[in-house]
């Protein structure tokens, strides 16, 4: 294709400060020594992040949002593979409104589900349980991993598996050695990306959050909607950096494009 | 022996769906089909909600002034986002296309990466950044573009800027996997034959990505008009949206049948023009999609 003229690659340069300012400021003004927001500021200290450590709401907050986004990334991915798989070697009738189904959380307003949620739960006296919230989570990056796990089994070459059943291994056998080590990366990159979408989501899970399950995008929300002081700026500092690294991973791992994008490679 | 004959596929895919078909139909269809019957339940300030049914929350959110402009702050809200997102999306893609590697993955990893960063993150840095006293007033002063701070705090204007800034990414991903099916070939084509720079864009570029900026524009709209994160915090308590409004009124006032009434018109609303568009697209642009 042509090359980018000057005003291009100029206009890339403003895109790529505006897509970056929030963060890096973000970052910035984590690192002050005063009390409260102020940029520039004199002198740079850890105190802020430091204070995270010394902040029990926000650790255990934190704890809550990884044990969460374990549980419902693992759940989310046990449940879409075998789906994925269905959906990616059969024709039946039916196919593709399963698909729709399985995807459609991704097209219901957050705000919708969180409403359905809260209603649903609170009908069965299981507001504030862990699990509950749990299981919304599943249902929210079910289709992140099913969809990555589709793209990875659709292109798949069977011939393997046929010689796998024709030298007499059994169908469990031939999935486990033959078929998941092919679709490994797509699998795991599912399940990376899930973690992301359950450890980040905040629209839904404020409905059903209850004190004792803030997540902690809700106990950020909370805090921001009062004040801004420099702690939740340190605090989204390391979830910056954090994503940053799960970034790379994923990027190496399966290729951002494709995770994002879907089927490009 | 077993074999991986498609033609009898039989129950075999349904066993396979199961486990994820019950979780679905009994943690998400039920909770939406309850959503959908609490929105006729009548509601009442004593007594809270009680199991008689009307159509009074929907006559309320449709003919109460109030509620319609919450509706319609929300409708222009996500068209303006959706406008800028194409504005300052498609020439991005366009030139992120043309790069080389290294370079065109590094400005893409820039580009999309922001989307797995929380979107409390990605609004706090806006607040500090558009804020009275925040980093974009204080160098404008600084310049002496301005001698008074220019409010974006509690505006539809910063509601705007930090909105298109979360959703430009999806506009990208739209645009980028049509760019991808693209022939560059075509495009020297039409510059070999005579045609100018402007006039292969126009002709040759443009109806090709045309999918891909309306698909974008499909998600950028529905994810904008069911915003909530962005309107609330930068919005501010006044400045409501139909996904702060239905908020409020669930966790506020505690009218549950009314919220559970802007919900079901939001996702109807929602649904009406994804689907709605998407149609529109699939038949103008079947060509190109067969």
């Amino acid at each position: 294709m042509k090359q980018n003229g000057f005003l291009g690659l100029l206009f890339n340069a403003l895109f790529l400060a505006f897509i970056a300012a929030p963060l890096v400021v973000v970052i910035a003004v984590s690192f002050t020594d005063k009390g409260f927001i102020s940029l520039p500021f004199d002198g740079a200290s850890l105190r802020w992040f430091r204070a995270i450590l010394a902040n029990d709401q926000m650790v255990d907050a934190f704890w809550l949002s990884v044990r969460l986004a374990l549980v419902a990334a693992t759940v989310g991915v046990a449940l879409a593979l075998p789906a994925a798989l269905a959906i990616a070697r059969y024709r039946f009738p039916g196919r593709a409104a399963l698909t729709g189904f399985f995807l459609s959380p991704m097209m219901i307003p957050a705000v919708v589900l969180g409403i359905a949620f809260l209603r649903f739960l609170s009908l069965l006296g299981l507001g504030g349980s862990f699990w509950a919230l749990c299981a919304t989570h599943v249902i929210i990056v079910l289709p992140y991993a099913l969809r990555l796990a589709l793209s990875s089994a659709i292109g798949l070459d069977r011939d393997a598996e046929r010689a796998a059943l024709s030298c007499g291994a059994s169908r469990f056998t031939a999935f486990r050695r033959v078929v998941l080590p092919m679709i490994r990366t797509g699998v795991a990159g599912g399940w990376v990306l899930a973690f992301i979408q359950s450890f980040d989501e905040l629209t839904m899970t404020i409905f059903v959050a209850t004190p004792g399950t803030t997540t902690l995008p809700v106990a950020m929300y909370n805090q921001i909607a009062q004040t801004i002081d420099p702690l939740v700026a340190s605090v989204s500092t390391v979830l910056i950096v954090g994503t940053i690294v799960l970034m790379l991973v994923l990027d190496r791992m399966v290729g951002l494009d494709r995770v994002l994008i879907g089927e490009t490679r | 022996m077993a074999t991986l004959d498609p033609e009898r596929a039989g129950a075999a895919p349904w066993l396979l769906s199961a486990p994820a078909l019950l979780l679905f139909g009994s943690l998400l269809l039920v909770p939406l089909l309850l959503t959908l019957v609490l929105s006729f339940h009548v509601f009442s300030d004593s007594q809270g909600t009680l199991a008689t049914y009307t159509l009074r929350n929907y006559l309320e959110v449709i003919t109460d002034p109030y509620y319609g402009a919450i509706f319609a702050r929300t409708a222009g809200m996500a068209f303006t986002v959706t406008f800028l997102c194409i504005l300052l999306g498609v020439p991005e893609t366009i030139v992120l296309a043309r790069m080389k590697r290294p370079w065109q993955s590094i400005c893409l990893l820039v580009v999309l990466g922001p989307l797995l960063i929380s979107v409390v993150v990605r609004t706090l840095g806006w607040q500090i950044l558009l804020g009275n006293n925040g980093v974009l007033n204080n160098a404008l002063q600084a310049l002496h573009i301005t001698s008074e701070p220019i409010r974006l705090v509690f505006t539809m204007t910063g509601v705007v800027i930090a909105l298109t800034h979360v959703l430009v990414p999806f506009m990208v991903m739209s645009v980028w996997a049509t760019l991808q099916k693209l022939d560059p070939q075509v495009e020297w084509a039409g510059r070999s034959m005579g045609a100018s720079p402007f006039r292969v864009f126009r002709r040759v570029v443009l109806p090709q990505i045309l999918p891909g900026v309306l698909s974008g524009s499909i998600i950028v709209f529905a994810l904008s008009a069911s915003a909530f994160a962005t309107p609330a915090l930068i919005g501010g308590r006044r400045l409501k949206v139909v996904a702060t409004a239905a908020y409020d009124e669930f966790l506020g006032t505690l009218n549950w049948p009314l919220g559970a009434t802007i919900a079901v018109l939001l996702l109807i609303a929602n649904v009406a023009i994804v689907l709605g568009c998407s149609r529109l697209a699939e038949r103008r642009f079947k060509h190109i999609f067969d």
